[in-house]
């Protein structure tokens, strides 16, 4: 490992892409978040409903669809895949830990209808916004990333607004935090469970749309965020709207920097350590 | 011309069971068989095969015009036009050179390996899959193995390393094959490598990484990187490098830590030092690394004359593209192991540099089987709808394994391992890429790497100058 003393063009830069693909982060750690803790169980498919998400939103820009506007269809459909399994889980009353081992083989399920639909290969999406970006200052802004930011602000700020202001999400926080009497006062759990449920696989397929408008595809890669956005999850507290988009600024910042001083293959411990530092001296105040 | 059509539409197995049908059936038969035993000795059997097809359609024809008015004249006429028409069949056979095989016969040779058919590996695994079934084919056509046809099993080892050590174990022992062949990537045929030792069998394989874990002493590479790929190959292009017009004097090294990535590199390190250039970045990352950004970003800052690039299959389109975001294109640059189809779709990748053991060009066209597999192959990978249809070093090294192993049955005659190995560690042989000898460290022989470069949308040899093409030279920007 070699240390070397960053020019402030290089960190600048670098911090600025942290924060890029820090608020990817926090966009795929958001439905987790809420659907963990909220919801009650760990749904691993999170991450197969943004890769299907962004392998649609490929196939649709490639047969001539503006990339963003897919969002129209995908979204959607979305929330009804969302909703369908968590009808399928409250059916066969799935704990929180089976959720774990049946979403992972969902997981696995997903990997294998991509792969067998669009091969192993890398995908990239070729859209006009991939080749815009501008310049602030000496800081190059690429628009893919800008718009993955926008959208990530955007709906972790809605998110937290609906939960905290409005009737249908202090039901939603009732019944997570007590059911029994949330149920007695008239929340219709199985709808609402339907609804967050439908909600959090809509916020993966946006995370999974922004993930194709900056990242190359390819099946397997799905398995590569899973411990990162895990750690923004545990980081911003479970059933937090704004949590993982700090946490995962954080983190993905934390990256950034260490690629910037010392080598791209430290970055990934650096998430996980400061996982564990957290979990060593505010033990309380995560996974809540 | 009919002749021929007939023979294409036909199908040699149903070509030779036609024959021996008419043998059952037409007095011709004899003048037949005669005039297949008249064949001159030196003949191939290919050659003979095909003379029993050609024959067979003129006597018949022969026969069916003249049946009307038989007599003794018109034997005898019959006789001497079947005479004529042997003569001019074997003129025209041997003015033309075409030649079909004898139709293999008896119970199949059966060549056994696992292929990475899913999971990461598969996009270039894919490609082992189509050269290994052309070549199944063409050995079939030219008469099989040892007169026997040849069938390929291969099982897919989903691209992990652990399950093609059990697959292997599973192809010596449950479907008893009488072959093996190796599978793809470096990992796999280490595995493939164990347990073709435990049995002794011979592994041909195609792209083994580094060879100093070639330990086996009946394995044979077919990718003639030599036994020090990691000093040969940066030598070689360094050595293209001082030769071009711009020789760089600053060098970032940023490299994948893939296995058979990190070793060339830490060489390419050592050659630069000891040619005395000035290595400005040295970075590396995980295999599988999603964002290039802070990679670009510290290439950029180091503003290196020239960028040696560590990567393999997409990850250097991966670092272009994030060069690209921040306004930055390298001045000169090596990719070790890429995709080479995608990497000359990038327009970031204009005058990229790249090693290859065979590009389809002369003079490597004119090596053995070259110029037939190189129309084959780009024809058959459109069909398959793969984005590189020309063959480089993935195919060509694919290629070159059936080569060999079809070099060592062919020569001791005989399925026997032990005879085939011993053969193949004292002789050469004449393949797509040249001579390979393997009697050096590891079974490897010559490092056979060259440096080509992406000219005009196209992948050109530029170095060593005894392999370029219409004097192809190295730009340097």
């Amino acid at each position: 490992m070699n240390f070397a003393l960053p020019s402030f063009s290089l960190l600048s830069q670098s911090i600025l892409s942290g924060i890029f693909v820090g608020a990817l982060y926090g966009l795929m750690g958001l439905g987790l978040s809420l659907s963990w803790g909220l919801l009650r169980l760990i749904n691993l498919a999170h991450f197969a409903f943004a890769f299907l998400a962004a392998y649609l939103c490929y196939q649709m820009a490639t047969m001539g669809m503006d990339p963003l506007l897919t969002l129209a269809v995908i979204v959607p459909l979305f929330f009804a895949l969302g909703a369908g399994l968590h009808w399928v889980m409250v059916r066969f009353a799935v704990t929180p830990f089976n959720s774990l081992l049946l979403t992972f083989g969902l997981t696995g399920i997903a990997e294998s209808v991509i792969q067998s639909i669009w091969t192993a290969d890398f995908r990239k999406l070729e859209s006009t916004y991939a080749e815009q970006k501008f310049r602030i200052g000496g800081l190059f802004v690429p628009v893919p990333e800008l718009i993955t930011l926008v959208l990530a602000v955007a709906l972790c700020f809605a998110v937290w607004a609906v939960l905290r202001y409005t009737d249908l999400g202090r039901a939603m926080r009732a019944a997570a935090q007590d059911a029994p009497v949330a149920a007695a006062f008239g929340v219709n759990q199985k709808a609402l469970g339907l609804v967050l449920a439908g909600t959090c696989a809509a916020l993966a397929s946006v995370a999974g749309v922004c993930l194709a408008l900056s990242f190359t595809l390819a099946p397997s890669q799905m398995y590569a965020w899973i411990g990162v956005v895990f750690a923004a999850v545990m980081l911003g507290g479970l059933g937090s709207a704004l949590g993982p988009l700090v946490a995962g600024t954080l983190i993905g910042v934390s990256e950034a920097i260490t690629m910037a001083v010392t080598a791209p293959s430290w970055a990934p411990i650096v998430s996980f350590t400061l996982l564990i530092v957290i979990l060593i001296f505010r033990p309380g105040k995560t996974g809540r | 011309m009919k002749t021929q059509k007939l023979i294409d539409q036909s199908g040699h197995a149903d070509m030779d069971q036609s024959v021996h049908a008419d043998q059952s059936v037409h007095p011709e038969k004899s003048v037949h068989a005669e005039l297949v035993e008249a064949l001159p000795k030196a003949s191939t059997s290919s050659a003979r095969t095909d003379f029993v097809a050609r024959t067979d359609f003129v006597a018949r024809t022969d026969f069916v015009a003249r049946t009307d008015f038989v007599g003794r004249t018109v034997l005898l006429d019959r006789i001497r036009d079947i005479g004529r028409r042997a003569a001019i069949g074997a003129i025209a056979l041997a003015a033309t050179g075409f030649a079909i095989a004898q139709q293999p016969a008896g119970q199949p040779i059966r060549i056994g390996s696992t292929l990475a058919l899913t999971g990461p590996l598969s996009a270039t695994a894919q490609i082992h899959k189509l050269v290994g079934e052309i070549y199944i084919e063409q050995l079939n056509k030219r008469g099989g193995l040892l007169g026997r046809p040849v069938e390929w099993v291969v099982k897919d080892d989903q691209s992990k390393a652990d399950l093609a050590r059990t697959l292997y174990e599973q192809l010596v022992t449950a479907d008893k094959v009488d072959l093996l062949m190796g599978p793809y990537a470096t990992g796999a045929i280490l595995s493939a490598m164990g347990v073709a030792q435990r049995y002794n069998k011979v592994l041909v394989h195609h792209t083994l990484g580094i060879p100093s874990l070639a330990k086996y002493d009946m394995q044979f590479p077919a990718w003639s990187i030599g036994s020090d790929p990691a000093t040969t190959v940066p030598n070689t292009l360094f050595d293209a490098l001082a030769a071009s017009p711009k020789p760089p004097k600053t060098v970032a090294v940023v490299t994948s830590k893939f296995p058979s990535i990190q070793f060339m590199s830490a060489g390419a390190r050592e050659v630069i030092k000891k040619r005395g250039l000035t290595e400005v970045l040295f970075l590396e990352w995980d295999f599988g690394n999603r964002d290039f950004g802070p990679i670009a970003n510290r290439v950029k800052d180091a503003k290196p004359d020239f960028v040696w690039v560590g990567a393999i299959g997409l990850e250097g389109n991966l670092l272009l593209d994030a060069m690209k975001k921040i306004d930055y294109s390298p001045p000169q640059h090596f990719y070790l192991y890429p995709s080479p189809g995608p990497l000359l779709a990038s327009p970031d990748a204009k005058n990229a540099l790249s090693a290859t053991i065979f590009e389809a060009q002369p003079p490597f066209t004119s090596n053995l089987g070259a110029a037939e597999f190189v129309k084959i192959y780009s024809e058959r990978a459109a069909k398959a709808g793969f984005t590189d249809t020309s063959v480089e070093t993935q195919a060509a090294a694919s290629y070159t394994a059936w080569q060999i192993l079809e070099a060592g049955v062919v020569a001791t005659k005989s399925l026997d391992d032990k005879a085939i190995g011993t053969w193949l560690k004292t002789n050469k042989v004449d393949t797509l890429q040249g001579k390979l000898r393997f009697d050096g460290t590891g079974n490897f022989g010559d490092d056979l790497m060259r440096i080509k470069q992406i000219q005009g949308g196209k992948w050109v040899v530029v170095w060593p100058k005894e392999v370029t093409a219409g004097g192809a030279k190295l730009i340097a920007p």
